[in-house]
């Protein structure tokens, strides 16, 4: 197939009809708008249905039913949006129901700005709602990668029976890059006889369910949730690497941050300073093996994102204090420029040689 | 030997957690024989709250799923644009429904959805222990009013039936009570009404049904029946609201 221009909030909506899914459930909010228009006009024609929740919190239960009656869902939104989207994307965990977030991530906190920001980490990785549950988080670079880990991660929620979260920094969801569609794997994925179908007199009554009032089930529940989890990060951490074994000083980025880390990179070569990179492609599960391939006479390891610092934690589980590591960022909706990361670079290397 | 009363095959066999007289049972019970006499018992999906039928899902012998407090006909609106052609049905306490739920049952009614809730009103919350609801009588002593409710502080009971009958997607609400034998038949009427309503497409439908709480209201079974005939049902008047027959 062809690369076509498209605009990052359109490729979503399209790379998710073109994955099966045949049901959107949303709310406006920028900078994330266009996924909810773009399916109001495309699902129906594909066959599917769209519908404008009365709030983030209807749409993500609205998901919730959909996914547990076994079709293929999707809700999107923006920040603020995805703090109410919370219950329902730990009510799906804890029932195991498949779906996909998309988070254009905003400034914040509270209403913030509707400028790119990366400063919903935290609740990306760590489980936004309550209780114990993870969810595969995937964060494209490009508008390339944000249609191909879409496709892919209807069929992870689907493998794994979890909420797959794509989180974007509001950057990808406005610019327009050529993509292309590639063919949806869809490989040997399991039948989904436990969703909520009627029971057509042919099986037994089917429940979707997160509750378990004896500890003891619940327990067992959640170490079975665990395994599950366990298995997610044996198998599923993505990221890019380069320049680990002679670098002087390591970035790690991702999302829009980690091409204009790239550039400054350019510019510490130009200039001399040997600089590596480390760029998680799964948020959740974390690559923290690859900081094993760090040259032990690196000065640090720099942190760049459009946040204040929250990367930064799994960069410390991931050196295991083995050098510093610094940070830098903008936030609120700033965006870091070469020139920024560049001088933190050299700061690390010690200046100019 | 003749049988002459059989347990609905609406219900599966695992037995009620519910105090006794509480009337949770009978609604349970209408429902599921409703399911079972027009034959879509294996079309049904029901989408249970939370409080005390929070279980609900064990009981009825149709696919159920458990949903968030408040968010069951968003979870309802889910799973019926899935499968327009399953009978979906929610089944909502007060505190669910009225309380922190109310966003999430007028937008269902106002797009029509085809899905039908039965309302259970006891005027408090059963599962927590018996706090105030936005169901609760003026005076009325729970343990987050325990003085009585008044209306300076929290303003009169809220009569959702009245007000979801004002809205057009709404295509039939009736407000039924459990207090009596004949009532539980005219109960069984409205809810065949409310499946009915689905079952032709028409649009939303909700049956309230006044229940009673023995244990939070403090009271015996029989007690209770008498309150709910005193306090409830002259500000709650049982009735039908809208039908779908009128719309024609």
């Amino acid at each position: 197939m062809s690369k076509v221009l498209m605009k990052g909030n359109e490729a979503v909506g399209a790379a998710a009809i073109k994955a099966g899914c045949r049901y959107f459930f949303g709310y406006p909010i920028t900078p994330s708008s266009e996924i909810p228009e773009y399916m109001s006009k495309a699902l129906p024609e594909a066959g599917g249905v769209f519908l404008q929740a009365e709030s983030e919190v209807a749409a993500m239960n609205m998901v919730y039913g959909a996914g547990g009656a076994g079709a293929r869902v999707m809700t999107g939104s923006s920040s603020p949006g995805i703090s109410l989207k919370q219950e329902g994307i730990t009510y799906a965990a804890g029932a195991e129901i498949p779906c996909v977030i998309v988070n254009m991530m905003r400034g914040g906190p509270g209403l913030g700005s509707i400028q790119p920001g990366q400063a919903d980490y935290y609740q990306s990785t760590r489980g936004g709602g309550n209780g114990d549950y993870r969810t595969l988080c995937y964060a494209p670079a490009s508008i390339q990668e944000t249609v191909d880990y879409v496709m892919l991660a209807f069929d992870k929620a689907d493998e794994y029976r979890n909420p797959v979260l794509i989180a974007a920094d509001g950057m990808i969801g406005q610019m327009m890059e050529a993509v292309e569609f590639k063919e949806n794997l869809n490989k040997n994925l399991p039948a989904k006889d436990w969703a909520t179908t009627g029971t057509k007199g042919k099986r037994e009554k089917n429940v979707v369910n997160s509750l378990f009032l004896e500890a003891e089930e619940c327990e067992d529940h959640n170490l079975r949730l665990e395994k599950k989890y366990k298995l997610m990060e044996e198998k599923e951490v993505i990221y890019e690497a380069f320049g680990l074994e002679d670098a002087e000083v390591v970035c790690v980025a991702y999302g829009t941050t980690s091409r204009i880390v790239k550039t400054a990179i350019k510019l510490a070569a130009a200039k001399g300073i040997k600089v590596g990179m480390i760029r998680p492609i799964t948020l959740w599960p974390y690559p923290y093996a690859i900081y094993k391939d760090i040259n032990s006479n690196c000065k640090g390891i720099l942190g760049v994102e459009m946040s204040q610092g929250q990367l930064i934690d799994d960069i410390k589980i991931g050196i295991e204090g083995r050098m510093p590591v610094y940070f830098h960022g903008r936030t609120g909706g700033m965006v870091p420029t070469p020139a920024g990361i560049l001088a933190e670079i050299e700061k690390i290397a010690g200046g100019t040689k | 030997m003749t049988m002459v009363y059989e347990k609905s095959k609406g219900l599966t066999d695992v037995p009620f957690h519910y105090c006794p007289g509480c009337t949770h049972g009978v609604i349970h019970k209408l429902v599921a024989e409703t399911l079972v006499e027009l034959g879509v018992l294996e079309d049904a999906i029901g989408v249970a709250p939370v409080g005390c039928s929070v279980l609900a899902y064990k009981y009825f012998n149709c696919d159920m799923q458990e949903a968030a407090h408040g968010r069951a006909p968003a979870v309802a609106t889910g799973i019926k644009r899935v499968h327009p052609e399953n009978v979906v049905f929610t089944y909502q306490g007060d505190g669910d429904l009225a309380s922190i739920g109310t966003a999430e049952i007028v937008h269902a009614a106002h797009r029509g959805e085809k899905f039908t809730t039965i309302f259970v009103n006891n005027a408090i919350y059963g599962m927590t222990g018996g706090q105030m609801a936005p169901t609760t009588l003026i005076g009325q002593k729970t343990t987050t009013s325990p003085l009585g409710r008044t209306v300076e502080h929290s303003g009169m009971p809220i009569r959702m039936s009245e007000m979801l009958a004002t809205i057009d997607g709404a295509k039939f609400v009736e407000r039924v009570s459990v207090d009596t034998p004949a009532n539980i038949r005219k109960a069984k009427k409205a809810i065949k009404r409310a499946f009915e309503c689905q079952i032709q497409g028409k649009g939303f439908a909700i049956v309230e049904v006044l229940s009673t709480c023995p244990t939070n209201w403090g009271y015996t079974p029989v007690k209770a029946l008498g309150w709910l005939q005193e306090n409830m049902i002259p500000y709650y008047p049982l009735g039908n609201f809208r039908d779908f027959e009128e719309d024609k």
